[in-house]
């Protein structure tokens, strides 16, 4: 395939003494600390930053075992610094804090408020780490920036665009969280990791004599302690002095039965099965949440089966906006199979999925990615 | 890259007569200062110089000079060995201060946190009006070390209660008052780091922390940091013949940045200030941007603290002059020392008008002058 001869050779290209560092963003992990490794074995200058997104220590109510593994803790810092140093390149830790909370944990916060479940990842990436992590590397009089990401990117002389592709890796491919990124932020963004597998990474990691190359991977959204969002909910709320989200009320039926209480919209997402403490004939999900009538709507699996949904503040990443509708396969979870469907474009950048064969669980808050083969065509929120 | 280090309030290199005095020391000194034979007097002659040539610098007699690891310990020393029940200080204390009267409050004493105007200094009347028939100690720093600004430690010291002042950003800079108690550091003034001093006058007693000897008349146990001390004492016998020159130097950077950069100001420029330091503020530029800019272009400043990275406040000297978050943010400290020139000092005003120029084009708050 063309395309990614050009993606692999990029690092490979003649490197003059004068060009422009890349600022890599090194969070200790064992995957951008290999890019940084990488980019600086094939003679770029490079610069390494680590952002302080999260204080972890912030929110004292919440049972912080050990904050190892997540970002921002100071054995992430400490391992950064480490591998910066073992490749003798220049490195800072850059504090994001405040636009970290502005631009992602408030909107995650809202978000499941409103009864939709958010993803993080995705608003870090557009509104944090490929924007004013963009703003420090022009600081550093850096022109491109790199991360660990697993995602192809390359640029296609006929369609004058910025291409996306899944990772070589497909158990590790972060697509689903990078298709918000326009053009001017792609032109700009680096992922070497992108047509390798893990174990390749983890080798090279050892290759390159790197501090971290034992180092377990992270998992979980980095800044909630044990994947417990409702704790985290609650315990920012405290903090910020506001009265606890009351949106405990009742759960119902499809048809309006009254089954049982909850302690919270917030502690449902659709699909969920545990934890509703309804004694039933047949295993009941909840199929929606309601923070109006503070109702959790529960009912039989094919009840979650869903052909059609909309879109929200769609980006179009490796083809213009389509003005006939397009065929893609769509995936609405991270983890979710893409399955064939049609998109059409709508006017005010939004866009109605349908599905060949109704899916399951189709989530607001989610994300809807829509692939061709390899390529990302484009994404949006699930309304 | 050659390196411009603008940053001597943070630490200074070692001087080339204290590595001489320490290289000998090691090299040749190696004995306790405790031993009765010729081995450990050859020893404790050196440290007995070296705490000599610390008296005469800070104006102390011999017998006042405590050797410590730092100033960090001698406040800590200081404050603790008190056993006040009222402390008054001020609200630009160093953190090894400020993190210890945070403490001595966690344990129930009483601490007044004074403010300071504009121009960065404490007034003496404000300590005055704060005072309490149980006050036991006022703590204010000699000089702050984010601004340069000269406490009036004289006036403080004619109240009536025990005074304590981290002096180490005054040595070699000030002349000294003498009163109860004053930390120092080494590594300030072109000494080694992990050694400095509590100078202890006037019959002042402090209750021990650590327990395990009787060295330095009982005041602080430990085998003594002897080529530590010796580098402090050969340091101190070099100070303050180059405070003038260092102030042409600073108000040439100043001057120039001022001249160069618009909207750009001193803080805390009118207050009473030591030669070496001023803290600039950007309008518009972050100073995280502009000191990570600064440092790959060679020059290497500082926002803030040190110890501030990873720390979401802004620097708290700064804020208690008045100034808002995204002031303080923009704020950038140079301290010139004997490393530096005037052509160092032209070519960091140079790059700092280059980077602010770049900063403000890519920020989306500034909107010009």
């Amino acid at each position: 395939m063309a395309v990614l001869e050009v993606q692999n050779s990029v690092g490979e290209r003649a490197v003059t003494g004068t060009e422009a560092p890349i600022a890599v963003a090194m969070s200790g992990g064992v995957d951008s600390s290999v890019v940084a490794g990488l980019l600086k074995r094939q003679g770029h200058a490079v610069v390494g930053l680590t952002m302080q997104l999260w204080n972890q220590q912030r929110l004292p109510d919440l049972a912080s075992d050990k904050a190892s593994g997540r970002c921002c803790s100071l054995d992430d810092v400490y391992d950064a610094r480490a591998v910066a140093g073992h490749l003798g390149i220049p490195y800072y830790l850059v504090n994001f804090e405040d636009r970290f909370e502005q631009s992602v944990v408030k909107p995650f916060v809202d978000s499941y408020l409103r009864g939709e479940t958010p993803i993080p990842c995705t608003l870090c990436n557009n509104f944090v780490k490929f924007d004013q992590f963009l703003d420090m590397a022009d600081a550093a009089g850096a022109d491109k920036i790199a991360t660990g990401h697993y995602a192809r990117l390359w640029f296609d002389d006929e369609k004058q665009r910025w291409q996306m592709g899944r990772s070589a890796d497909s158990t590790k491919d972060q697509t689903y969280f990078l298709w918000g990124l326009t053009q001017p932020q792609l032109a700009r963004a680096m992922f070497p990791l992108g047509g390798m597998i893990k174990t390749e990474v983890r080798e090279l990691a050892l290759a390159l004599g790197l501090p971290v190359a034992e180092k377990p991977d992270s998992q979980e959204i980095c800044f909630v302690p044990n994947g417990d969002y409702a704790a985290f909910i609650d315990a920012y709320f405290k903090e910020q002095g506001l009265a606890p989200a009351t949106t405990e009320g009742e759960i119902v039926s499809t048809s309006g039965e009254r089954l049982g209480t909850h302690g919270g919209t917030h502690r449902y997402t659709v699909g969920q099965r545990r934890g509703l403490g309804i004694a039933a004939k047949e295993p009941l999900y909840v199929i929606s949440t309601n923070p109006m009538t503070q109702q959790v709507i529960v009912g039989r699996p094919d009840d979650l089966l869903r052909q059609e949904f909309t879109v929200r503040d769609v980006n179009w990443v490796s083809m213009a906006e389509p003005d006939v509708p397009v065929r893609a396969e769509v995936r609405i979870r991270n983890k979710h199979a893409p399955a064939p469907a049609t998109v059409s474009a709508l006017p005010g950048g939004r866009a109605t999925v349908r599905f060949d064969e109704a899916q399951r669980a189709v989530t607001p808050g989610q994300s809807a990615v829509f692939y061709g083969g390899e390529l990302v065509l484009g994404g949006g929120w699930i309304e | 890259m050659t390196r411009f280090y603008f940053d001597h309030n943070a630490t200074t290199p070692l001087s080339a007569r204290a590595l001489a005095e320490m290289t000998s020391c090691l090299r040749d000194d190696f004995g306790n200062p405790s031993s009765i034979h010729q081995d450990g007097q050859a020893a404790k002659q050196r440290l007995e110089t070296a705490r000599r040539q610390v008296a005469a610098a800070v104006g102390a007699d011999p017998d006042e000079v405590i050797f410590t690891s730092g100033a960090t310990e001698a406040n800590n020393m200081a404050l603790f060995g008190l056993r006040p029940r009222h402390v008054i200080t001020s609200t630009i204390e160093h953190p090894a201060v400020g993190q210890v009267c945070a403490e001595l409050e966690r344990r129930g004493a009483q601490v007044t946190y004074v403010p300071v105007s504009g121009a960065g200094v404490v007034d003496p009347d404000d300590v005055r009006r704060a005072l309490r028939p149980e006050t036991d100690l006022i703590s204010v720093m000699a000089v702050n070390n984010e601004l340069g600004t000269i406490q009036p430690i004289e006036e403080l010291a004619q109240l009536g209660v025990p005074v304590h002042s981290d002096s180490v950003q005054a040595l070699g800079k000030i002349s000294m008052t003498p009163i109860a108690l004053r930390s120092f550091s080494a590594h300030k003034i072109y000494g080694p780091k992990g050694v400095g001093a509590l100078v202890m006058r006037g019959g002042v007693t402090l209750e021990s922390t650590y327990f395990g000897g009787r060295h330095e008349r009982g005041r602080r146990p430990g085998t003594e940091n002897l080529s530590g001390a010796v580098g402090f004492g050969a340091a101190a016998t070099e100070l303050g013949a180059d405070h003038a020159p260092m102030m042409a130097l600073r108000d040439r950077l100043e001057q120039g940045i001022v001249d160069r950069v618009p909207q750009s100001f001193v803080n805390a420029g009118t207050g009473p200030r030591v030669g070496n330091t001023t803290n600039i503020r950007f309008d518009g530029v972050e100073g995280e941007a502009m000191l990570i800019a600064l440092d790959l272009k060679g020059f290497a400043v500082s926002s803030g603290a040190a110890c501030s990275s990873g720390k979401v406040e802004p620097s708290h000297v700064l804020m208690a002059l008045g100034l808002s978050k995204d002031q303080a943010r923009s704020s950038i400290r140079f301290s010139v020392g004997r490393t530096n020139d005037a052509a160092q000092v032209d070519a960091l005003v140079e790059a700092v008008a280059t980077v602010a120029a770049r900063l403000r084009k890519l920020s989306p708050v500034y909107v010009g002058v």
